[in-house]
């Protein structure tokens, strides 16, 4: 192993910022002194430090996407050293020191948002570097550049190690403008790169939430009350406490918690405690249907209007085609393979926590405001996170464990249990959408309405300044590929007793699979082939040239064989284009098992073009788990599912083969974690309608084409 | 309390009941963090451990079943051939995400090639569906054990 993965392997093994020598600064701000070490540093987070070597605190987090090689090939491009060659470090929960970019992490924004202040900020200390070089040689700027780590004279071949110049850069102004590398001069930028992350997660020796000792702690559980709305009644503590290893025993309103000298014993010990709660009558009787029933029927109410262009009225006079129908997607767990987890100690009027989060500066705000403490008084050291999808945008974890670590003189790790992650997770809201499409006597959309109903995930965010739009869940829905002279698109909020958040795709997710469905199904009913239809519809040439490209790369023109069905989507969302074609099996017994998906992307400038690939087979598989078998139910008041027993995710076995086919472009860089996880629900609906003739118009498929 | 096992081939003497599972006595007491808690019921072999050169849940073996017999952990796999030309094989093919599940997957595909030096995907597929990933890694994992199956081979030729 070269010496250059051991010290990466020792910072995302500990994952703690210690020796750094990047100066927390201001964006933009000029230079730095700390403890008589020069450094360069472009803005808060990224440095040169005085051994040369480039420094880069995370701005966004790690859940398995990638952004950590990402971020820093970006770095490593516009600094010219090489991507390993950096020294990175997962950074704290701190929303000054990144400002503007935000370390909350989802919605496909991380590069997108990183792309253009770290290049900048990067741009700045090359300059500043080789602005030092050019002094020190006396020879013009303009002669010398940056190149694997040195400053180099061309003309007469002289090179400086950015070691020797980082003192002189530092005590210089750091250029207020600086190029930016061209694309044409890219080394590092769009080659594919392998995960600087991969080796120690495959050795075990990378540091998870969940892996985290500190000294003196000990090991808790917890109970919530099953059935949502309970209060917790009894608790055999003496029962608890008899089992060897337990500790003690803390009663909260809702919750239980066992503490004790390792994850066994409070495991026993809550079983023994054998909580009793309290139910709310009002919760309690609460069944799945009646919930489902609620969403269906908002989509009766006017609704508030999202997007509305020309009359809908007026365009569907003289329609030469109708098609309408409704669509219902269900709640969804994360199921993420990392349960949820905290470490956090409370003393002497400050709080540390050790957590993987998606939000380490909101986790520590929502602890300052549990804990009643300022927010300089709490410290979130992030850590590597075993899946997030969402999961771990909610301080729900962090929260739980601060109202332990409160009552207890040591440090804490609670680690929920399997079954209490899924019973109580914050689930995929549960949405009904109706779609109603005109065409005209030419063949063009001539009115289009959609209208969504369903939990408002920003509604809860923004309180009193939620004015009836949900932008999240209607994100896609009013930014259609396909033109139309007249469209509306309306919001109706219909909230149920299910807490609801971030999942994977987000909103543009459940947009994708109605409006792609949808389409489809008005295709088929004009006896049209899909792919054509679409290309005859859409405007955009890199929409086209995706779908053209999975319809010759797939097979499309072929007869499928008995049994199997061919389905496509297409969508442009998060700023990156994507076409897929699933190919799939029914049985006798109507099971259906992906066999094939060709995917076609273009992301514009991808980054790393192997960590493109491995978010298409990322979301094709997550997303397949959750469009054939993903669903949360409720009976009396509860959450039916526990484990993956009973919340099916796709295994090994049941993988699809996945063919994806990246397009080249220097274009501004697109998202990449959701778009895959979106794009497969659609095209597998589809393919259910072409192997099997029924259409499946109520996640998730294989239960809905069981009852088809 | 205490239970003597032999882990990564080194005997020692643990402060813990012989029913606790290998899965909380190796994380919890030996401290050794590479086995992970994914389930804690058979379900998705993020716990994964060799025992005596066999693949076992560790949420599923109480540490008194391993008692006499070779545990061998992901940290102990890492230093052996196979597991060398494993993690050779998962470098080359770029196949870690989150990469929780990895080091189980890698002990299980360490008991796949023991028992079938040069399996074919029906064999990966029957070997390995009792681990879950939820990055959907299955397709690079595949191609990583065919790769490590190859590497593995030619160190022993």
């Amino acid at each position: 192993m070269s010496g250059g993965a051991t010290r990466r392997e020792v910072l995302i093994g500990s994952g703690v910022v210690t020796g750094s020598l990047v100066i927390p600064m201001a964006l933009g701000a000029g230079r730095s002194k700390a403890a008589g070490v020069p450094s360069v540093a472009g803005n808060a987070w990224l440095g040169v430090n005085a051994d040369g070597h480039v420094t880069l605190a995370m701005p966004k987090t790690e859940m398995g996407q990638g952004i950590l090689t990402t971020i820093t090939m970006i770095a490593a491009e516009e600094l010219a050293v090489k991507p390993d060659d950096v020294i990175v470090t997962i950074a704290d929960g701190d929303a000054a020191r990144f400002a503007p970019i935000d370390q909350g992490t989802g919605g496909s924004t991380s590069t997108r948002e990183v792309w253009l202040p770290l290049r900048t900020a990067a741009a700045k200390a090359r300059v500043a570097l080789v602005m030092a070089g050019a002094k020190q040689w006396g020879v013009p700027l303009a002669e010398c550049d940056a190149h694997d780590g040195a400053v180099v004279h061309t003309a007469s071949g002289k090179v400086l190690p950015y070691a020797a110049l980082v003192a002189a850069a530092a005590a210089a102004p750091l250029p207020t403008d600086a190029p930016l590398r061209p694309a044409s001069s890219y080394t590092v930028i769009g080659k594919s790169h392998k995960r600087l992350d991969g080796d120690a997660k495959a050795r075990g020796v990378a540091e998870y939430g969940i892996d985290v000792f500190v000294p003196g702690m000990k090991f808790a559980g917890l109970q919530v009350s099953p059935v949502f709305g309970g209060k917790l009644a009894n608790v055999d503590e003496a029962a608890a406490r008899k089992v060897a290893g337990v500790t003690g025993v803390i009663r909260g309103d809702d919750v239980v918690y066992i503490i004790g000298d390792n994850t066994w014993a409070v495991r026993q010990g809550i079983a023994a405690a054998n909580a009793q709660w309290t139910a709310d009558p009002k919760l309690s009787g609460t069944q799945h249907a009646q919930i489902i029933s609620a969403v269906t029927a908002a989509l009766d109410k006017p609704g508030f209007v999202a997007l509305t262009s020309g009359d809908l009225d007026v365009s569907r006079k003289g329609a030469a085609h109708r098609f309408s129908a409704s669509y219902t997607q269900p709640f969804l767990a994360h199921a993420t393979m990392e349960p949820a987890n905290c470490v956090a100690h409370v003393h002497d009027g400050e709080c540390t926590i050790w957590t993987g989060t998606q939000i380490p500066s909101d986790a520590r705000k929502a602890a300052a405001t549990r804990l009643g403490l300022p927010i300089e008084k709490v410290t979130v050291h992030n850590r590597l996170m075993g899946g997030g999808f969402g999961r771990r945008l909610e301080a729900d974890m962090v929260e739980r464990c601060v109202d332990l670590a409160k009552q207890v003189p040591f440090p804490v790790k609670l680690i929920w249990t399997r079954e209490e992650d899924t019973a109580h997770d914050w689930y995929r809201p549960a949405y009904a959408d109706r779609i109603d499409i005109a065409v005209g006597a030419d063949g063009k959309i001539a009115a289009w309405e959609h209208k969504i109903a369903g939990s408002s995930i920003m509604a809860r965010l923004m309180g009193g300044a939620f004015k009836g739009i949900d932008d999240d869940a209607v994100e896609g829905a009013i930014s259609p590929i396909y033109p139309a002279a007249a469209r509306k698109v309306t919001f109706q909020q219909q909230e149920s007793m299910v807490p609801t958040s971030w999942w994977r795709g987000v909103g543009p997710l459940r947009s994708a699979f109605v409006m792609e469905s949808a389409v489809d199904e008005l295709a088929h009913s004009l006896n049209a082939d899909p792919i054509a239809w679409r290309l005859a519809h859409i405007d955009d040439p890199r929409a086209k040239a995706v779908l053209e490209n999975v319809r010759d790369k797939s097979g499309w023109a072929d007869k499928p064989a008995a049994g199997t069905g061919r389905g496509v989507a297409v969508i442009h969302l998060w700023e990156t284009y994507m076409a897929a074609v699933a190919e799939i099996e029914v049985d006798k017994d109507h099971q259906i098992t992906v066999k094939r998906v060709t995917v076609a992307v273009d992301c514009g400038q991808a980054i790393n073009p192997s960590g493109v690939l491995a978010q298409i087979d990322s979301g094709v598989i997550f997303g397949s788990s959750a469009a054939l078998y993903g669903e949360i139910t409720i009976a009396n008041g509860r959450v039916e599912q526990s484990n993956y027993n009973d919340y099916r995710v796709l295994r090994m076995n049941e993988a699809p083969v996945i063919h994806t086919t990246l397009i080249e472009s220097h274009e501004k860089p697109g998202g990449m974690g959701e778009p895959p996880n979106a794009i497969i629900f659609p095209a597998l609906a589809n393919a259910v309608f072409a192997a099997t003739g029924k259409r499946v118009r109520a996640l998730p498929l294989q239960k809905g084409l069981e009852a088809a | 309390m205490s239970v003597t096992l032999t882990i990564n081939g080194e005997k020692r003497d643990f402060d813990a009941s012989p029913e606790m599972p290998l899965l909380w006595l190796l994380r919890d007491v030996a401290r050794m963090t590479g086995t992970k808690f994914g389930c804690a019921a058979g379900l998705c072999g993020a716990c994964s451990v060799l025992v005596d050169g066999t693949r076992v849940f560790g949420c599923q073996t109480p540490a008194s079943e391993a008692v006499g017999k070779s545990i061998t952990t992901i940290e102990g796999l890492t230093q052996q051939p196979l597991g060398k030309a494993l993690i050779s094989a998962w470098d080359e093919v770029d196949v870690v995400q989150c990469g929780y599940c990895q080091p189980g997957q890698i002990i299980a595909a360490a008991s796949l090639i023991k028992d079938n030096p040069k399996p074919d995907d029906a064999a990966i597929d029957a070997g390995m569906s009792g681990n879950i990933c939820r990055c959907g890694t299955y397709p690079r994992i595949r191609a990583a054990i065919h790769r490590a199956a190859e590497i593995h081979a030619g160190e022993k030729a």
